[in-house]
């Protein structure tokens, strides 16, 4: 094991996967910084610092400085990837998923299906979500929303250290277009993180960070540490909660989450992303559909409300999800008999 | 030069009041009270207000993530636009917005923008829209999109570019070269590097280039373009050669500077120091004029900064204030 930060193990692990791998290639805006600078190359190293070091080592043809062209970008990805490549794109900011759209919702994700199985397009798209930053409404936002909902797409959100190893491998390993989500403000938390150097999580299986039984807390990223910090409180009262740390949100462990609620019939999903059509809405009917009988109180999400991210720091905060509105939440399931 | 007294010193304070907007902004930053990204347009302060002195209320300009300048040389207010930086409930977008998403319409200014290259389309449709109401006594309004040397990379703005030509919109595309894009050179990210202006040539529209860095060489290369395009013969684009003089956002270490570039192009290439050795050269106005107006701005400046201050926080009720629908 070794304690390192959240943007290292980024770093660390594409470092790893190119070494390894003469097929991987970056490519993004700034993720060299400096070209065509007094400064040089690597003069900065890339916005997230996830990318520094990366053109010393490997050079111009597998290490892409791009101009700021978002769609040509996760083209390019995508061509790369049908030529046999295995590209790690990056936007810096997944709000630029606006810009690129097309690329990945009628190119990427669909060239498998759509030309008969006969290709796999192995192009994993890494972006840094999430708001806390008094970004306001253009660089705030969380898109695991959008792009769950795509056929074709693997989405991917890791919380700890270790999990973005691990499904970072696995994303650049796999063979169709994975979506990677960094939460910004997740960048700098440390964490114990595996040496093997083949350490890998499957997609598809979420991780439990709290067993208690009594109520199922569901979420990932950011949020997921309000959610444990309700769950440590709640124990202190004999109240045992369960946290779900999705890790994909597709593909989605319906088993795990679903082995939870037959457990504790209350349910709560906690999510960054507005509650229309999200991630919360898709679990609640995911329980009420295939653990009704189990439930014991009507499934409940925590979400932001249905508007744009605020700039001020009070509208931000109030629009975010918390821990007081978590708790809330989960005391309300519980106060069902 | 055929600038009155008055307008040489109106130019003039509209230039420093940026300026000084921006160099308080940059401390005040540094505090931590502002909250978000903010982007400093000190240094390109002629291009901002060369082009805007031009304009009236209903001709439009699109702005970008750096877009105090265009702002306030576009009429926005001082004290609102320092309100809404601050995240106050007063300030011109309610707090909601922040330094990257001013706008003022009733001004004609359709926005700053967080999305590089967002800008140019909306202009093409402002412009669109002042063909529908036809020319008035001074010809068309116009519709200018402020860009980069970066955004001029992004499809949305050859999109713009072509879609402007083939309707003739009296649309103008200001390109700003500042040399780089956050972290990279032009040289490296434009194929035409520092001839921006040849690629929309390219497009089929008439192109002036000028020194954004002599206020007089930016409003005389605009009144030619603002005649052309005010006359129907359709868009238009300029590159002006310019210079930023702080990061690409406040907190950028600056690495990909050259030794001395800083103190170089403040020392050479300042808007404020060349408008001011003009003006003097041609016995315009003298030095006495200048610093009085540089005390008056200094003095509007720090005004704002205390209304910014002493205005009202937004409440958690705001957040679902100006929707049409909850959930
Ligand atoms: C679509 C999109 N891509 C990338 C960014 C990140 N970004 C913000 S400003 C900027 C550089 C813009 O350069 P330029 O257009 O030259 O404007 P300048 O910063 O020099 O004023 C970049 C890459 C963004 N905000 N939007
Ligand atoms: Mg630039």
């Amino acid at each position: 094991m070794s304690k390192m930060m959240y943007r290292a193990a980024v770093l660390s692990t594409i470092m790893e996967e190119m070494e390894r791998d003469p097929n991987v290639v970056v490519l993004g805006e700034d993720v060299v910084g400096g070209m065509g600078t007094a400064g040089g190359p690597e003069a900065i190293g890339g916005i997230w610092s996830t990318s520094t070091g990366l053109y010393d080592k490997f050079g111009p043809t597998r290490v892409i400085d791009t101009p700021i062209s978002e769609s040509a970008i996760v083209g390019a990805a995508g061509g790369l990837a049908l030529a046999g490549k295995r590209p790690i794109a990056e936007l810096m900011f997944a709000d630029f998923i606006g810009v690129s759209l097309d690329q990945i919702w009628n190119q990427l994700a669909k060239f498998r299906y759509m030309f008969g199985g006969k290709t796999k397009c192995p192009a994993v798209i890494r972006m840094a979500y999430g708001a806390g930053y008094n970004a306001a409404a253009q660089h705030s936002q969380s898109v695991h929303q959008i792009l769950t909902g795509m056929p074709g797409l693997k989405v991917v959100m890791p919380t700890t250290p270790a999990d973005v190893k691990g499904l970072l491998r696995t994303a650049i390993r796999d063979d169709d277009p994975v979506i990677f989500l960094e939460h910004k403000a997740l960048y700098a938390v440390q964490g114990e993180v595996p040496d093997d150097p083949d350490f890998m999580i499957p997609f598809g299986h979420a991780r439990l960070s709290r067993a208690g039984g009594d109520v199922t807390i569901i979420s990932s990223g950011l949020l997921l540490g309000m959610c444990e910090a309700v769950a440590d409180k709640l124990a202190a009262e004999g109240i045992g909660c369960d946290v779900i740390d999705l890790r994909t949100t597709s593909p989605l462990d319906e088993e795990t989450i679903l082995d939870s609620v037959e457990v504790t019939g209350r349910v709560v999903v906690v999510d960054e992303a507005p509650p229309r059509c999200g991630l919360g809405a898709d679990l609640c009917a995911l329980v009420a559909e295939k653990a009704f009988s189990s439930l014991k109180a009507p499934p409940l999400q925590v979400t932001p409300p249905h508007t744009p991210i605020p700039f001020a720091r009070e509208l931000e905060s109030n629009y975010l999800p918390s821990v007081d509105k978590i708790e809330a939440a989960v005391r309300r399931v519980l106060s069902y008999r | 030069m055929q600038l009155s007294r008055d307008a040489l010193l109106a130019a003039y304070r509209r230039m420093k009041i940026i300026r000084e907007f921006e160099e308080r902004l940059h401390i005040e930053i540094q505090t931590g009270e502002i909250a978000g990204f903010t982007h400093l347009y000190c240094g390109q302060e002629a291009v901002a207000v060369g082009v805007c002195d031009h304009l009236s209320a209903d001709d439009k300009i699109v702005s970008t993530h750096r877009g105090h300048g265009h702002c306030l040389a576009k009429g926005c207010d001082v004290n609102d636009m320092m309100k809404e930086i601050w995240g106050s409930r007063e300030g011109l977008c309610k707090g909601k917005g922040g330094s990257m998403h001013i706008a003022d319409v009733t001004k004609g200014m359709l926005g700053a923008n967080g999305i590089v290259g967002a800008g140019a389309p909306i202009a093409v449709g402002a412009a669109l829209a002042s063909r529908v109401d036809g020319p008035g006594p001074n010809g068309l309004n116009v519709a200018i999109a402020f860009s980069g040397d970066g955004a001029c990379n992004q499809g949305t703005t050859f999109e713009a570019m072509n879609f402007a030509v083939v309707t003739n919109a009296p649309c103008i595309f200001v390109f700003e070269n500042n040399h780089y894009s956050e972290h990279t050179g032009v040289d490296y990210a434009v194929g035409t590097a520092r001839d921006i202006a040849s690629r929309a040539e390219a497009f089929g529209m008439k192109v002036w280039r000028a020194d954004g860095t002599d206020f007089f060489a930016v409003f005389e290369c605009m009144r030619e373009v603002l005649e052309h395009v005010r006359a129907g013969n359709g868009p238009a684009a300029v590159e002006f050669d310019t210079e930023r003089f702080f990061g690409h956002f406040e907190g950028d270490p600056q690495r990909y500077r050259g030794p001395g570039e800083l103190e170089r192009i403040r020392e050479t290439r300042d808007c404020l120091k060349n408008f001011r050795a003009s003006v003097k050269g041609a016995s315009l106005l003298a030095d006495a004029d200048l610093d009085t107006v540089d005390a008056e701005v200094m003095e509007a400046i720090e005004a704002a900064v205390a209304a910014a201050r002493a205005a009202e926080r937004p409440t958690a009720e705001d957040v679902l204030a100006d929707v049409y629908i909850s959930y």
